[in-house]
């Protein structure tokens, strides 16, 4: 006998068991079906050799939205810190230290940079919460808007223009500037530009004078963790007790979750979605279907085009996701030395750049095709601050490494390793015998992120985060308010708005969208 | 898709294989454009044109259209979400004419599918279209060739075309069916005849390979002559027996839904008068949700046929109800001397043209020796065609 359950979540991604959480916690049946052995998708903690487990995509928590946090009691079902307010450290050229934490900064940095940099900070944040609210609105659509929608519109715009004449022209002069300008506007030394740059620049395929690029870093510092806007955080047992924990609250709700349960596609019946077909040939129905996967995916593999609209198609095919961002993890032996570093640097976020001009030399060969020779490097070892990871004395070491296409000329399965030398030469750069110290390593280029985690071009976000992929353009036009052109079927993953990051606020919206209506089809019935 | 295929570019208009012969006969130069392709307007006389559309036959170099050829697997599958028209039920050997549309429901353009096997079509449109249908090949198995200049064609239209035919050596062509097609052997190679047109009278479009054209064209004029000629016309004649027949024309009754710049000047097929050529009940196609949604909530335009007091033709003018409140324009409009009346196609804003019929009035501008004078004529919605003679439809046609 087959179960029937109001709504199917297909992906146990961080959004998928956010919305499944949601929509379990209101009362319905919920099944998440997963392609992968394990949850969390991206947020996910494996073990790469025996008593080496690491954070195997994204390594550091910094935009898990407070309210879903709060919703889901997460706390309750086991999210705890190793940090909350890591440092970052960034590594400059022959031995240059600047670290930044909060507001203060200390090391390489000029007496005017270094008071400049708080100030400088605090506009950045309060331009970012300013457009906080707008995390988990549905983005009010382009026409036809109905009052709400208005008002959603009327509020984002007040946040802009409320920030006051001077601070609105500002926020209004900054927001489309490349960082690259942005930064060097008011600073003079390197590694503080390379902070800001990182943020910027990370997980995308952008290079610090890419436009857009100010806009990423905003977007970025809505982030919240632990109370602290634009704080990083670190979560006790890796980025996979997020997806845990989740998962806890939306079990404990009543949601089941099945892994290794691949959905081959969308079952279609009346121009409605109904259920979905499994690999396996299995038939579940549903009365929504919830997709985690990104919307090329969801709807060019699991619908199909006999069911789109042509224009519907070709926009969903040519949402822009150029994936550059490639993950090392390694097992260490021991903790490496960085030159210039001690072991509570370590223990927060290391970011190994020269200059701002390093990074954007460093994504040139990108956009032609080939990996940065020098690459920017992003980097946490985890098992500092938590040696649950590994047991005492062993180490690993996660790294952000940029630039690596996805559509790399050399294909991917030929250049792996030579990819893998040009990042660990450049790591002994920083930490001298490093290499001597690795027991076993994982690259995860863009291509790994595809197959892997079902990331459309490697991209983190399923889709870049650009002016012309956000709020009522994203993914497109026609699919911004989670429900696209087909009822029943909704999308809940990061190419929805507000987009990736460990932030679940397209998961909350999507449940959102969800219960409203099942409220209006019950008022209906 | 197929590879591209490097072709050599023209300067200048584009000939077609016909210019041979049409060229000498266009003594005044007179050209419309087509796409870049040398396409006559008129031969110097259009009424005289017109009239041996509707008294003898005509002949219209159709080299110009745009003709792809859709094969593979999923060419049904594909043609079934791309067009409006449930293309199961055109049969191998038979023509369907058909629009399709944007997401939007609005119409990018119509055109004629012809079905040559089970899993190959040639759509025939004026405009190119190649953009559109290799966006809604994606996910298809089919590939799509234009064969444009690969396959020429000529219309053949009027009362005494089927008599030509047969004086040209197409055995059997009487029983060919208004839509049905056939293959006629001819000079060493095949002319494909159509029962088709623009015209609304008995016709027949004949499609053969380049290198025929001209033994194609000597045919006709040679086996015409028993019959008072086999008379070359251009599009101001063609013009003039489409908008007697009802037909439409892109940019000029509708803006194709690609090209329209302003949001609501598209149309729906539905607001076209061509709600027949959609199929709700076939499966999914490219706008069908929005035009669901336009059947629920009311068309915001319709198209009509109208009879205008008067001799003096409308085209392009204003309609207003009770003189007062402008409600359309006259998007055709010509004094048919056949039907002799003057007539004319209209955009009308819904409820005008669907409920309410009555005290609708066309403002003309007339040009009476050296002063504009402004006529505030009635209008009349009717029902097209203005004229449709029996032998249009009649199998066998009468033959002289």
């Amino acid at each position: 006998m087959t179960k029937s359950y109001d709504h199917i979540v297909i992906g146990a991604g961080h959004n998928g068991l956010t919305a499944a959480a949601y929509l379990a916690k209101a009362g319905g049946r919920v099944l998440v079906l997963e392609a992968r052995d394990a949850i969390g998708g991206a947020s996910a903690t494996a073990e790469i050799a025996p008593g080496y487990k690491v954070s195997t995509c994204a390594h550091l928590l910094n935009q898990l939205h407070p309210r879903v946090a709060k919703d889901l009691g997460l706390a309750s079902h086991g999210l705890k810190f190793a940090g909350t307010d890591l440092p970052t450290t960034v590594l400059g050229a022959s031995g240059a230290v600047l670290r930044a934490q909060g507001d203060n900064v200390e090391g390489a940095i000029s007496p005017a940079d270094r008071a400049k940099y708080a100030a400088f900070r605090k506009k950045l944040l309060k331009f970012s919460k300013r457009l906080q609210p707008m995390l988990l609105t549905t983005p009010p659509r382009l026409l036809n808007r109905d009052f709400k929608q208005n008002m959603d519109l009327l509020k984002l715009g007040w946040a802009i223009r409320s920030l006051g004449r001077t601070d609105m022209r500002e926020f209004l002069r900054v927001a489309g500037m490349n960082v690259y300008d942005l930064v060097r506007d008011d600073f003079e030394s390197d590694l503080v530009q390379v902070l800001f740059a990182n943020d910027a620049v990370l997980g995308t395929s952008m290079g610090p004078r890419s436009p857009g690029t100010v806009l990423t870093l905003l977007y970025r510092l809505t982030g919240e963790i632990a109370g602290r806007q634009g704080a990083l955080a670190l979560p006790q047992g890796g980025m996979g007790a997020v997806a845990d924990a989740l998962a806890a609250a939306a079990t404990k709700a009543g949601a089941e979750i099945r892994t290794a349960a691949p959905v081959a596609r969308i079952l279609i019946e009346n121009d409605r979605a109904v259920g979905v077909v499994l690999s396996s040939g299995e038939e579940i129905r549903a009365g929504h279907i919830l997709s985690n996967a990104d919307p090329r995916t969801t709807f060019v593999k699991l619908v199909g085009a006999r069911h789109l609209d042509a224009g519907f198609q070709r926009d969903v095919t040519k949402i822009r996701t150029k994936g550059m961002a490639a993950k090392l993890n390694l097992a260490l032996d021991s903790l490496p030395a960085f030159t210039g570093l001690n072991q509570s640097d370590l223990a927060g976020r290391v970011i190994l750049s020269e200059s701002i001009e390093q990074i954007e030399n460093a994504f040139n060969p990108a956009k032609y095709g080939e990996y940065s020779p020098t690459p920017l490097i992003e980097l946490t070892i985890p098992s500092v601050a938590d040696p649950s990871l590994t047991g005492p004395g062993k180490h690993v070491l996660s790294a952000i490494v940029q630039y690596a296409p996805y559509h790399l000329k050399a294909g991917w399965d030929a250049a792996r390793e030579d990819f893998l030398k040009t990042i660990m030469a450049r790591l002994e750069n920083f930490a001298p015998g490093i290499g001597k110290q690795v027991v076993a390593s994982q690259l995860l280029t863009p291509l790994d992120l595809e197959r892997e985690y079902g990331l459309p071009g490697g991209h983190w976000h399923h889709g870049e985060l650009a002016i012309d992929q956000l709020l009522m353009l994203r993914p497109v036009a026609a699919a911004s308010r989670y429900e696209g052109p087909i009822a029943g079927l909704y999308l809940c993953g990061a190419g929805a708005h507000p987009g990736g990051g460990v932030m679940g606020a397209a998961g909350h919206n999507a449940a959102r969208t969800v219960l409203e209506a099942r409220k209006s089809g019950e008022k209906a019935a | 898709m197929n590879a591209p295929v490097t072709k050599p570019i023209h300067v200048g208009l584009k000939p077609t294989p016909f210019i041979e012969r049409l060229r000498p006969l266009n003594k005044f130069e007179s050209l419309e454009y087509w796409k870049g392709y040398w396409s006559p307007a008129d031969y110097g006389n259009a009424e005289r044109e017109y009239f041996a559309i509707r008294n003898t036959s005509s002949v219209f170099d159709l080299s110009p259209m745009t003709k792809y050829r859709i094969t593979g697997p999923d060419t049904v599958a594909f043609l079934q979400r791309m067009v409006t028209r449930d293309v199961s039920k055109i049969k191998v050997g038979r023509v369907g004419y058909t629009v399709w549309c944007n997401d939007e429901g609005k119409v990018i353009d119509d055109g004629t599918l012809f079905r040559l096997g089970e899993n190959h079509f040639r759509l025939c449109c004026q405009e190119n279209q190649l953009f559109w249908l290799s966006h809604s090949a994606e996910g298809f198995d089919v590939n799509i060739y234009d064969e444009t200049d690969e396959v020429t064609g000529l219309s053949l239209q009027g009362p005494t075309s089927c008599s030509v035919l047969k004086a040209l050596g197409c055995e059997g062509i009487e029983t060919l069916k208004p839509f049905e097609m056939r293959a006629f052997p001819f000079a060493g190679g095949e002319v494909v005849v159509s029962r088709t047109g623009f015209t609304g009278d008995l016709g027949y479009e004949l499609w053969i390979d380049p290198s025929l054209a001209l033994p194609l064209w000597d045919g006709l004029q040679e086996a015409g002559k028993p019959f008072s000629g086999v008379e070359p016309i251009g599009s101001h004649a063609l013009d003039m027996v489409r908008i007697e027949a009802g037909f439409i024309a892109a940019q000029v009754d509708f803006v194709p839904a690609d090209q329209a710049i302003r949001a609501d000047r598209a149309r729906s097929p539905f607001e076209l008068n061509l709600g027949w050529l959609v199929a709700m009940d076939k499966g999914h196609f490219t706008g069908r949700r929005a035009l669901l949604e336009e059947q629920k909530n009311g068309s915001k335009y319709c198209l009509v046929a109208v009879d205008i007091d008067g001799k003096y033709p409308a085209d392009g003018s204003i309609i207003y109800h009770h003189k007062e409140t402008e409600v359309g324009h006259i998007t055709s409009g010509i004094w048919s001397p056949t039907a002799k009346r003057n007539i004319g196609l209209a955009s009308l804003l819904v409820p005008f043209g669907k409920t309410m019929l009555d005290d609708l009035w066309v403002e003309i501008y007339v040009m009476r020796e050296l002063k504009w004078e402004k006529l505030m004529v009635k209008c009349t919605v009717v029902k097209a065609p203005f004229f449709e003679p029996a032998r249009r439809r009649a199998t066998p046609p009468l033959t002289y």
